[in-house]
């Protein structure tokens, strides 16, 4: 097609964009507003807002919570994702369809349906401390994009440089740490950093499982929206939004940022 | 090669999603049916109450504005990204993610402070004498759509713009050249092709709008209750676990029927979809 889009679909495509982009805007320059309230355009220019989200222990401690939740469950799902990807795309598994949708389950049954029935099978059968909770229900929520990112990432390796080093003399299990793994290293880096967000982003299962004193920081932030309404939160919320930015540049360096347009 | 190693490997993660994941999930629907004769009666009284019929409604017709709001406006946006060079279309998609993978409390957050009473936007208004006093913005059926177009048509337009990209330029211009009309290509040509991604988008859209949780409860208020806010309250609130886990069941089934519903569109509009 040699027309390209008119100034009126580009026109729109703009204002799309504006939409998509300006409210974070407006977050970030309240954050430095020197009012008691949340005030745009921002009056006066500070950081002491930023200084208070250090002085709130209960940020602090959350966002504590939040990152071992993060790293823990990411490290476990990959650990319990990685074979599954490597036997899903390694060997002819029966029903490979069916198989591929079983291990993306925890994205398609609704968050907080899950949330709930943990916590209902939880209270009522079991009685596991909320940490360790957390822990696993995080692990379930992050699974499917361990077993994803690195499967896409091992249907591009050619198994034969695999089967070169077992004929060669190696053991299964020195073949795939010493070739299979160390090249879907960036496969396997992207779906660290996915899985790390998601988790760390995630309100409708901890929302159920959270318990007195262990609070994850959405969560916190959530009840706090809901009582004060002061720049404190916009400054937490400009901190999230720098570690976005860290987490795209990772992304974009290993699996590139056109995954998500596929 | 042993035969079992598939399995070995598989099992771990296996049996991981179904113990912590089916079972409870499971249990979650028995728990609605036992203990009630007959069965289904505990839906009878859920679903008779008019109260949770308001909610259901509510909760379909905010999903379904959702995405038809983010198809419309999603749809010419990823049509010029498809048709950026290289280097425009890698800026719009980092643009497009970057929303996507904030916080979903911040997102939410964000109109909050630009819907509120004494928002940016009720300040803006005023400011310009278009409103004499400031509207009511704020806990609306409608900030919650806002919301929810906001946190889910990059969704859409990720999903469009991979399809868009994979039409052959060299179809339309032979649809041009045998005569069509801009329209006609776009109506006959480009719409059908994109039949794919715009269901896979739709789907996005609907079930994460209708299963969504903290921007209805920021946006929406306690007036605005969705089944999400409703499952939450009857469990933790009103500790009706029997209710809430109908409220569960319902949300399963709906998202599932829509699903299935969609797919089925989308082999109308386009045979050659799976």
């Amino acid at each position: 097609m040699d027309r390209k889009p008119g100034f009126l679909l580009t026109g729109v495509a703009l204002l799309v964009y504006v939409f998509l982009l300006t409210p974070m805007a407006i977050v970030a320059a309240t954050a430095f507003s020197d009012t008691q309230f949340l005030a745009f355009p921002p009056q006066g220019l500070t950081v002491r807002w930023f200084a208070n989200v250090f002085a709130v222990s209960a940020f602090l401690d959350s966002f504590w919570i939040s990152a071992q939740l993060a790293v823990g469950g990411t490290l476990l799902s990959l650990l319990v994702g990685i074979p599954a990807a490597y036997a899903l795309s390694r060997f002819r598994v029966p029903m490979p369809r069916a198989l591929r949708t079983f291990f993306v389950l925890p994205i398609l049954v609704p968050e907080v349906v899950f949330g709930f029935s943990a916590l209902s099978a939880i209270n009522q059968t079991f009685q596991i401390p909320v940490f360790p909770t957390l822990l696993i229900a995080h692990t379930i929520i992050v699974l499917p994009y361990s077993v994803r990112v690195v499967s896409a990432s091992l249907a591009n390796f050619d198994f034969s440089a695999e089967e070169a080093a077992i004929s060669l003399g190696a053991g299964r299990l020195e073949a795939f740490f010493r070739i299979v793994l160390p090249n879907v290293r960036s496969g396997v880096i992207a779906a660290f950093i996915l899985a790390f967000i998601t988790s760390l982003n995630n309100v409708p299962v901890s929302l159920f499982l959270t318990g007195p004193g262990i609070s994850t920081l959405p969560i916190q932030m959530l009840s706090y929206v809901e009582y004060f309404f002061d720049p404190t939160i916009a400054a937490v919320s400009v901190l999230l939004m720098i570690m976005t930015i860290g987490v795209m540049v990772v992304v974009e360096r290993t699996l590139g940022l056109s995954y998500f347009a596929k | 090669m042993n035969r079992w190693l598939p399995l070995a490997l598989l099992l771990p993660a296996g049996v991981m999603i179904v113990v912590v994941l089916l079972v409870p999930v499971g249990r979650t629907m028995g728990l609605t049916v036992v203990d009630q004769s007959p069965w289904w009666s505990g839906y009878v009284a859920t679903l008779s109450d008019p109260f949770t019929q308001g909610v259901l409604w509510r909760t379909l017709r905010i999903a379904a504005l959702s995405t038809l709001i983010a198809a419309i406006i999603g749809f010419p946006t990823a049509y010029v990204i498809a048709r950026s060079p290289p280097r425009r279309r890698s800026l719009f998609i980092i643009l497009a993610v970057f929303p996507l993978l904030t916080n979903p409390v911040v997102r939410a957050f964000a109109w909050m402070v630009i819907l509120g009473r004494n928002g940016f936007l009720n300040d803006t208004l005023v400011g310009i004498g278009l409103l004499d006093a400031p509207a009511r913005m704020m806990f609306t059926e409608g900030a919650v759509v806002v919301g929810f177009v906001y946190l889910f048509s990059p969704l859409m337009i990720l999903s469009l713009v991979g399809v868009l990209e994979g039409i052959d330029r060299d179809l339309l211009d032979a649809a041009t050249s045998l005569g069509a009309s801009q329209a006609a290509v776009f109506r006959r040509v480009v719409l059908p092709l994109a039949v794919p991604g715009l269901i896979v988008g739709s789907v996005l859209v609907f079930t994460g709008s209708f299963t969504a949780y903290t921007t209805p409860q920021l946006l929406g208020g306690d007036r605005n209750t969705v089944l999400a806010t409703l499952l939450y309250q009857k469990a933790m609130v009103q500790l009706d676990w029997v209710g809430a886990s109908t409220i569960a069941v319902v949300m399963v089934a709906m998202t599932i029927a829509v699903i299935l519903v969609m797919n089925a569109v989308a082999r109308r509009l386009n045979p050659t979809v799976g």
